[in-house]
């Protein structure tokens, strides 16, 4: 069977930055607190024109740049999002057609903060299969559409932006470099993170989900690891879903990964759902923080309560 | 378990996760106003002590659970 690896990142920030002191001044809150709490500085948001195909559609462009390959060579978009404006049209063909790409397989996935996890194991799965031969696969996020600004307990961990990855086949004789996905959900605990009917914004039961993120993720990761034929002392980066920094802190203790192989993207970008696992990529490969070649464990978890976690190659 | 080794592990559990040196984990201490401990932390606590001591502490219980007294008394009669 053919494997299949990732191939370039590419990530995409709104312009306007939020800082904590902003939010001071419209919920009872402040940067110590939100510092402590959650570990975020500051956030990004898009614009009030700006969609998620706006934004999926700059960081694809990215991805795609970097990858090298022309618009005609791919043949599969995949949008991870659980925050689009509006259900139909999805935003996969919107933003193929921007890009582009000619008639390619386009939908949109949603698995809410473990999205981009989802969305690289569906690719690669297709690739693999013969199903597609090259994927864009892009986690966008507008989560200020669903947001209360005067929930304190929301409104300053969520925010917007976009990342995507190329993915495509090995070379002959080349290894696999996309490891086995672990994936799940729990959906006894499906009222733990939700966006109610009548209000139209995210509410979630904060101390419920960070004790299932720092006691039932770690397992996770290190069956992915275990699958992919790697120890968590030979990854080269650990990317978790930048959901809290004291999660990220919790999982990676758990794991014995030291900090510095750690994405931290969360202190400036926010929680962005299934934008933050490819936007700290991005970032991680700009600051020249990911090595070429080695292996690096994504692990994505949120509502749902959805979870997915496999160990890439770094391209 | 008596409640001074119930005592004595949630020390070092505290240690562990807040930093706070055992020898200042005294039953009459309320972890927000004395220890300085936020609602996280506790949910951390909590889980480090189900470990240790075998005894869940569900989150609806632990917003009662106000001084360190309070969690001895509780696993001691849960455990």
């Amino acid at each position: 069977m053919t494997g299949s690896k990732i191939l370039a990142f590419g990530g995409y920030q709104p312009d306007k930055v939020v800082t904590n002191d902003d939010l001071a001044e419209i919920v009872d809150t402040s940067d110590e607190w939100i510092r402590s709490r959650v570990g975020i500085e500051s956030r990004r948001i898009a614009g009030p024109d700006e969609t998620v195909a706006d934004m999926a559609e700059a960081a694809g462009a990215k991805a795609l740049a970097a990858s090298g390959l022309t618009p005609a060579s791919i043949d599969l978009v995949i949008v991870a999002s659980c925050s689009s404006e509006v259900p139909i049209p999805n935003a996969a063909a919107t933003v193929a057609h921007r890009l582009g790409i000619g008639a390619p397989a386009a939908y949109d996935l949603n698995a809410a903060c473990a999205g981009f996890c989802y969305a690289v194991a569906a690719a690669s799965d297709s690739v693999r299969a013969g199903s597609a031969r090259h994927a864009l696969v892009i986690g966008a996020e507008k989560m200020t559409t669903w947001i209360d600004w005067h929930d304190r307990s929301t409104c300053i961990i969520f925010a917007d932006g976009a990342g995507a990855a190329v993915v495509g086949p090995t070379a002959d004789g080349e290894p696999n470099g996309i490891g086995p996905v672990v994936w799940g959900s729990a959906g006894d605990q499906a009222e733990k993170i939700v966006i109610t009917t009548d209000t139209h914004a995210i509410r979630q039961d904060g101390q419920a989900v960070f004790r299932w993120a720092t006691t039932a993720m770690h397992p996770v990761a290190l069956e992915a690891c275990k699958r992919a034929g790697v120890s968590p002392s030979e990854l080269s980066a650990f990317i978790p879903h930048q959901a809290n920094l004291r999660i990220i802190e919790a999982i990676a203790r758990k794991l014995g990964i030291p900090r510095e192989r750690v994405a931290d993207d969360i202190v400036h970008a926010g929680n962005t759902s299934s934008a933050s696992i490819p936007l700290a990529l991005s970032r991680m490969a700009e600051q020249g923080r990911l090595q070429p070649g080695t292996p690096a464990l994504l692990l994505g978890f949120g509502a749902g309560l959805s979870y997915a976690a496999q160990v890439i190659t770094v391209p | 378990m008596t409640d001074q080794e119930i005592l004595a592990g949630l020390a070092e559990i505290i240690d562990e996760i807040a930093g706070v040196p055992a020898d200042e984990v005294t039953p009459e201490k309320n972890f927000v106003e004395d220890l300085d401990i936020d609602s996280l932390s506790m949910v951390e606590i909590a889980v480090a002590a189900q470990d240790k001591f075998g005894v869940e502490i569900p989150d609806e219980q632990l917003k009662d659970l106000k001084t360190v007294q309070d969690v001895v008394t509780f696993v001691s009669k849960n455990s």
